[in-house]
């Protein structure tokens, strides 16, 4: 979001280089997403990027369900440079889609851009490689910390130096503030994070547990995990946490809300009854048990286009699996091994987190085609990553 | 709210602790009576021994979202927790005092065991003989499942216990919980020697500085 002023200059800049896109899908299909996986991969020829810019394309590309192959059996070729990077992309043996000039912020950054202008081209659909990501850090035992980084893991820069536990970053949607869970005054409080002016105030510190924000689609919301009436249940109040109200109340407890997008709904998950995933009307009214064929549904994360939720499964032991079923419940399709998933911005890509060697880290998934990348490894654990949308 | 506010709370509260617990003196040194089916009811499973069999699902369809504000209640009668965190400056804390006493937990429950109650009743005796004294019941989970998952089932084993001190008598004025979910270990490993030890709540000793 901060990239925006700098992209309407780079825009600027390479005006005079603009080709208008010829686009191949005005009404792209709808992404197969709780079917086999097996999506069709399209086949991209590189030439002329080298070094960093090089390793960018290919990380995106791939991650956006390209196949980075020879120029034989590729169905599009992308041809340029890389200082400042420039890219003609043309269907096989067809005429140029574009062929644009990047300037000004990194080369990291125009890579990332020309990226974008390519997923632009070929699906119809925006890309995600200039959006940004938060998550938590664990750089030493019982002490994490608020990370964001470019959604690739790029640029990472720490939010918060308390050298407590902050945990659960959430965005305020079109906003770049956070709110997340940090015990700095002694137990679980929520606060809010301005990461313009560094700005933080607390959204809730009530006695006992205020935890799992999730800022509604609109920004003026935060649903919620609180214990201050002596059980840890749901609530929502308004983002400066005053107006909180109760929407269970039961014995059990709930945990990790998510907003519909279109703010009237909230589903999160419940260990009242059977465990599982539950939808809320957000004013207030009847849970419903959203139904699964599977148990242990914890983590639910609604996507932007509001069509389906990802969430994580655990099978005995320490098996944790990231699964995905349309918002309406039904039949769950199991894609990877990993947990705390959340949607990129456009509904199709998937930050999530892994354990291994008693750490976690964090990796994006393709949901189409379930391909995967691993995100750089930070010093300590990397995991709970929010996408920002 | 602002720390003046929680100082002048804090006062509130010690003053409030120190008048209830010497009020309730006497009836404290009385033999602690064992809770009541009904009351063990609260926090254990809802198994229902003699009473009607459990219809099947499907002929009724369970509210699980029905009903049940905590049935702890404060001094004045509500149900929630003392508005306001601790001020953690205002008290020394002693984590040695209670440490035979912490209460083991089943995977993914927060049921009070019954092994465990005699523990609950050791404290309740501790909180008894120091009526100036406040208590922090910690609760932790193992690494087996998701992070705010395991933040939720942290606070709920706090709650628990700290449902069973108040039906020993202890007034919920004093006691205060905190979830550290899977975050705090007091075992590393990843097998069920670790995890055992994991799930746990512990207790911490607030005393006026």
């Amino acid at each position: 979001m901060n990239l925006l002023p700098r992209l309407a200059a780079v825009l600027l800049a390479f005006a005079a280089l603009w080709l208008l896109p010829v686009g191949q899908a005005q009404n792209p299909p709808e992404l197969d997403i709780t079917g086999t996986g097996a999506a069709r991969v399209i086949p991209i020829s590189l030439s002329g990027f080298d070094g960093e810019v090089g390793q960018v394309l290919r990380f995106d590309l791939e991650i956006a369900g390209f196949k980075v192959t020879g120029p034989d059996e590729a169905q599009f070729t992308l041809a340029g440079g890389s200082s400042p990077v420039r890219g003609q992309l043309a269907p096989k043996g067809g005429a140029a889609l574009f062929n644009k000039e990047y300037s000004g912020a990194s080369l990291r950054q125009q890579a990332h851009a020309l990226a974008d202008d390519v997923v632009l081209a070929v699906t119809g659909r925006p890309g995600i490689a200039r959006t940004r990501i938060a998550f938590r850090v664990d750089p030493a035992p019982r002490q994490s910390e608020i990370y964001v980084a470019d959604f690739d893991g790029g640029g990472a820069v720490a939010v918060t130096a308390d050298a407590s536990t902050a945990v659960a970053p959430a965005w305020v949607p079109g906003r770049r503030m956070l709110l997340y869970t940090s015990y700095k005054r002694g137990g679980p409080d929520i606060f809010s994070h301005d990461l313009g002016s560094g700005a933080r105030r607390a959204v809730a510190e009530y006695n006992g547990l205020n935890a799992s924000p999730a800022v509604s689609p609109d920004g003026r919301r935060v649903a919620m995990i609180l214990s201050k009436d002596g059980n840890v249940n749901l609530y929502v109040a308004n983002l400066d946490g005053g107006g909180v109200k109760r929407l269970t109340s039961h014995r059990q407890d709930d945990s990790s809300p998510t907003w519909s997008p279109d703010g009237t709904q909230i589903c999160f998950s419940s260990r009242a009854g059977r465990s599982g995933l539950y939808v809320i009307p957000a004013g207030g009214g009847t849970p419903r048990r959203l139904s699964l064929d599977v148990a242990n549904a914890t983590e639910p994360d609604w996507s932007p286009d509001g069509r389906h939720i990802v969430f994580t499964t655990q099978r005995g032991g320490n098996l944790f699996e990231i699964c995905v079923v349309k918002s309406s419940g039904g039949s769950v399709t199991a894609l990877v091994p990993g947990e705390d998933p959340s949607w990129a911005p456009n509904s199709r890509t998937v930050i999530f987190a892994r354990r291994g060697g008693g750490a976690r880290s964090l990796s994006l998934l393709d949901v189409p085609t379930r391909r995967t990348k691993d995100l750089p490894r930070f010093s300590g654990s990397a995991s709970q990553p929010a996408w920002a949308r | 709210m602002n720390r003046p506010f929680f100082r002048a709370l804090t006062f509130a509260l010690i003053a409030a602790t120190a008048f209830a617990a010497f009020g309730c003196k006497r009836k404290a040194q009385r033999p602690i009576t064992p809770l009541a089916d009904n009351s063990r009811g609260a926090t254990t499973a809802p198994a229902r021994p003699g009473g009607p069999a459990p219809l099947t699902e499907g002929n009724r369809v369970a509210d699980p979202f029905a009903g049940g504000a905590g049935v702890a209640s404060n001094a004045d009668g509500s149900t929630g927790l003392p508005a306001g965190r601790l001020d953690r400056s205002a008290f020394n804390e002693d984590r040695a005092a209670l440490a035979t006493s912490t209460v083991f937990f089943d995977f993914d429950s927060s049921v009070v065991r019954s092994s465990e109650q005699g523990k609950v009743d050791a404290v309740a005796a501790f909180l008894a003989g120091s009526p100036g004294a406040a208590l922090e019941i910690e609760g932790h989970t193992d690494e087996r499942g998701t992070q705010e998952y395991n933040r939720a089932l942290g606070e709920r084993r706090a709650l628990a216990v700290r449902e069973v001190l108040i039906a020993r008598g202890v007034n919920a004025d004093r006691l205060f919980t905190i979830s550290f979910g899977e975050d705090r270990p007091a075992v590393d490993g990843s097998d069920e020697s670790a995890w055992s030890r994991n799930r746990r709540a512990e207790f911490v000793v607030l005393t006026p500085r």
